[in-house]
C-alpha cells in the first residue's frame, strides 16, 4: 500500500511543473498544455484522497474537471485559430493590441 | 513472485496470450489473402494463384518481400516521429485483443471496464495515422492525416453512443458478461441477441465502425485517386506492413466488438462430444467475425467513395442524432419495464 | 511490487511533464503530454479507480489531445523563437521561485499527519460513480451539460472566418 503522501507530493510536483510552464512558455498552445498538467495534478490528488478516505466523491469531481478541461480545450483552441489567423503568431507577448 | 511464475495459473495465462496472439497474427496475414481473392472474384479476376495452391502462400511471400525491401526514410521527414508512427499505430491495435473473449474461457483478462478499455485503446490508434502523415513532411500524407483525424473524431462519437443502448440493457461493461447475458433464446428459436433489441444501434455501429477503420466507402484518408496513398504515401517496407497490420487488426477488433455487442459473441448451438463443445464457441465467434469481414470486403469492392463534405454531414447530421434518439427511446423503455 | 510500479509511472509522469516545458516545438510538447496522461491513467489504476483511468485515456488522450495535435498540424506552426523579447530573464527568477513553491508544498505534505488507512477500500466502478453522479451530484452534472453547450457555441463562433 502506497502512502497517501506520495501521491500528494507527486501531485504537487506536477502542479509546480504546470505553473512554471504557464509562466515561462510564451506559445499559447504550450500555455494550454500547462493548464492541462495542472488540472491533472489536481485530479491525482482528488483520486488519491478518494481512495484513501473510501469515498467516491473525489472521483466524481475528477469527472467534472474532465468536462471543464474538454470545454477549455475546445474554446481555447478555437481562440488559438482565430488569433493565428489575425496575428500570424501564437506568441502571447505579440498579441498586445489591448495594452496601452 | 517465483512461485507465481511457475504456477499453473501463470502458465495457463501465458499459453492463452501466446495462443491468441499467434492466432490473431496468422488470421491477419490470411485476411490480406482473403481480401485480395474476394475482391478479385467480384471483379472477375482470379486473384493470387501463383504462390502455393490457390495462392495460399501469398501472405508469406508478401511478408518476406516487406522484410527484404529497402526501408526508405525521406530526407525531409521528421525521423523520430516517422519511425514512431507505425509503432503507435500497431501497438494499440493489437492490445485490444487482450480483452476480447474468443470463447468461454479463451480470454486473456476480463476487465470490469473491458468495453471502455477497447474504446480507449482504439482512440489512441489515430495518433499513428496523424503522426505518420505529419512526419512525412509531404503534402499528400498531411492532407490524408488531417482528413483522417477529423473523420475519426466525428465517427468515434456515433460509434460510442450507439453502444450505450446495449449497455443499458446488459447493465455491464465487461465483455465476458456482455456475452453471457445474451445466452439462451426467445420462444425457443430466436437467439437472445442484442441485434433484435437494438437494430438501429447495430446499423449505426457498423457504419461508424467502417468509417473508424478508414475503409471504403469512407477511406478518405488514403483515397488513391486524389491523395496517392494518403497518410502512408511515404512509407515503405516493414513500416508500411505495420500500418497494414494495424488496419487489419482494427478491422478484426471492430468486427469482434460488433459480434460481442450485437450478435451474442461466442454463443451458439452446442452439440456433439465434449471436445467439440470445447471448440464450438470459438468456431461460432470466428464465424460471426468472418461475416463482418466478408461484408467489409464486399463493400470495398462494390461501393464508390463518399465526398468529404458528405462524409462529415452524414456523421453529424444523420448518425449522431439517430444514436441520441436511440439512447433516449431505449432508456425510456428500460425505465418503464 | 506496487511501489516499483508507482515509482515507474510517477517518474514517467514527471519526466514527460518536464519534457512538455523543455521541447521547442509545440507538437513535441503535446505528444509528451499524452505520455504524461497515460502515466496518470496507470496511477489511477494503482489507486483502484479503473473507470477514471479508462475515461482519462478516452477523453484526454483520445479526444482533447487529438484536438490539440489537429490544430497544431492545421496551423503548421514553426518552432518557438527563443525568448526574443522582454521576458528573457524571467526564467532565472521563475525556476527558483517554482522550486521554492515545490519545496514548501513537499515539506508541508511530508509533515502532514498520516491518516490511518480506511479499511473499506473502494474501487471506482462505473456503478458507484454513476450512482453518485445521478443522485448527490445531479445539479452539477446538469450544469456541466450547460457548460459544454456554451463551450460548443463559443468554439463555433470563435472559429468563424470573419471574426
Amino acid at each position: 500500500m502506497i502512502p497517501l503522501n506520495w501521491y500528494l507530493i507527486l501531485g504537487a510536483v506536477l502542479f509546480v511543473i504546470g505553473v512554471l510552464g504557464f509562466f515561462l512558455k510564451r506559445n499559447i498552445i504550450a500555455l494550454l498544455l500547462s493548464v492541462e498538467i495542472m488540472l491533472n495534478a489536481v485530479n491525482l490528488t482528488f483520486v488519491a484522497f478518494s481512495s484513501q478516505r473510501g469515498q467516491i466523491s473525489g472521483q466524481v469531481f475528477v469527472f467534472f474537471v474532465l468536462v471543464v478541461a474538454a470545454a477549455e480545450a475546445a474554446v481555447g483552441l478555437a481562440l488559438v485559430i482565430a488569433m493565428y489567423r489575425n496575428r500570424e503568431t501564437l506568441n502571447v507577448d505579440r498579441s498586445n493590441l489591448l495594452k496601452w | 513472485m517465483i512461485e507465481y511464475v511457475t504456477s499453473a495459473d501463470f502458465l495457463l495465462m501465458m499459453a492463452k496470450i501466446v495462443g491468441i496472439f499467434g492466432g490473431v497474427m496468422g488470421a491477419l496475414a490470411y485476411l490480406t489473402w482473403l481480401e485480395r481473392k474476394l475482391m478479385a472474384r467480384v471483379q472477375m479476376r482470379p486473384g493470387p494463384t501463383r504462390v502455393g495452391p490457390f495462392g495460399l502462400l501469398q501472405p508469406i511471400a508478401d511478408g518476406l518481400k516487406f522484410l527484404f525491401k529497402e526501408d526508405v526514410i525521406p530526407t525531409n521527414a521528421n525521423k523520430f516521429l516517422f519511425v514512431l508512427a507505425p509503432i503507435v499505430a500497431l501497438i494499440p491495435a493489437l492490445l485490444s485483443f487482450s480483452v476480447i473473449p474468443f470463447g468461454p474461457r479463451l480470454q486473456v483478462t476480463d476487465l470490469s471496464v473491458g468495453l471502455l478499455f477497447i474504446f480507449a485503446i482504439t482512440s489512441l490508434g489515430v495518433y499513428g495515422i496523424v503522426l505518420g502523415g505529419w512526419a512525412s513532411n509531404s503534402k499528400y500524407p498531411l492532407m490524408g492525416a488531417m482528413r483522417s483525424s477529423a473523420q475519426m473524431i466525428s465517427y468515434e462519437l456515433s460509434l460510442t453512443l450507439s453502444v450505450v443502448g446495449v449497455l443499458m440493457i446488459a447493465n455491464t461493461l465487461s465483455l465476458g458478461e456482455l456475452v453471457t447475458a445474451q445466452q439462451g433464446t426467445w420462444f425457443g428459436f430466436i437467439p437472445r441477441w442484442n441485434i433484435f433489441l437494438q437494430p438501429v444501434a447495430f446499423v449505426i455501429y457498423v457504419v461508424s465502425a467502417i468509417a473508424e477503420t478508414n475503409r471504403l466507402p469512407f477511406d478518405l484518408a488514403e483515397s488513391e485517386q486524389e491523395l496517392v496513398a494518403g497518410w502512408h504515401t511515404e512509407y515503405s517496407s516493414m513500416k508500411f506492413a505495420m500500418f497494414m497490420l494495424a488496419e487489419y487488426a482494427n478491422m478484426v477488433t471492430v468486427s469482434a466488438l460488433a459480434t460481442i455487442l450485437f450478435l451474442g459473441g461466442w454463443t451458439g448451438p452446442m452439440f456433439g462430444p465434449e471436445w467439440l463443445q470445447m471448440v464450438l464457441p470459438t468456431v461460432w465467434f470466428v464465424g460471426k467475425i468472418s461475416v463482418f469481414i466478408f461484408f467489409y470486403v464486399l463493400l470495398r469492392s462494390t461501393f464508390p467513395r463518399f465526398r468529404y463534405d458528405q462524409l462529415m454531414r452524414f456523421s453529424w447530421k444523420v448518425l449522431l442524432p439517430l444514436a441520441l434518439a436511440n439512447i433516449l427511446i431505449t432508456s425510456l423503455i428500460v425505465a418503464l419495464s | 511490487m506496487i511501489e516499483i510500479l508507482f515509482f515507474f509511472f510517477a517518474a514517467l509522469a514527471v519526466g514527460a511533464a518536464i519534457n512538455v516545458l523543455v521541447q521547442k516545438h509545440v507538437l513535441y510538447s503535446a505528444l509528451s503530454l499524452i505520455v504524461m496522461l497515460t502515466a496518470m491513467s496507470a496511477l489511477f489504476i494503482l489507486l483502484q479507480a479503473d473507470f477514471l483511468a479508462v475515461i482519462q485515456v478516452i477523453v484526454y488522450a483520445g479526444a482533447i489531445m487529438v484536438l490539440f495535435v489537429f490544430v497544431i498540424m492545421l496551423l503548421n506552426l514553426p518552432e518557438d523563437e527563443d525568448g526574443a523579447d522582454r521576458l528573457r530573464w524571467l526564467k532565472f527568477l521563475g525556476i527558483p521561485l517554482g522550486l521554492f513553491l515545490l519545496f514548501l508544498a513537499v515539506v508541508t505534505l511530508w509533515n502532514v499527519e498520516r491518516p490511518e488507512v480506511v479499511e473499506a477500500q473502494i474501487s471506482g466502478t462505473p456503478e458507484l460513480i454513476g450512482r453518485s453522479l445521478f443522485t448527490d451530484y445531479l445539479l452539477p452534472f446538469e450544469a456541466t451539460s450547460l457548460l459544454i453547450l456554451i463551450a460548443l457555441m463559443g468554439a463555433v463562433v470563435f472559429a468563424k472566418k470573419d471574426l
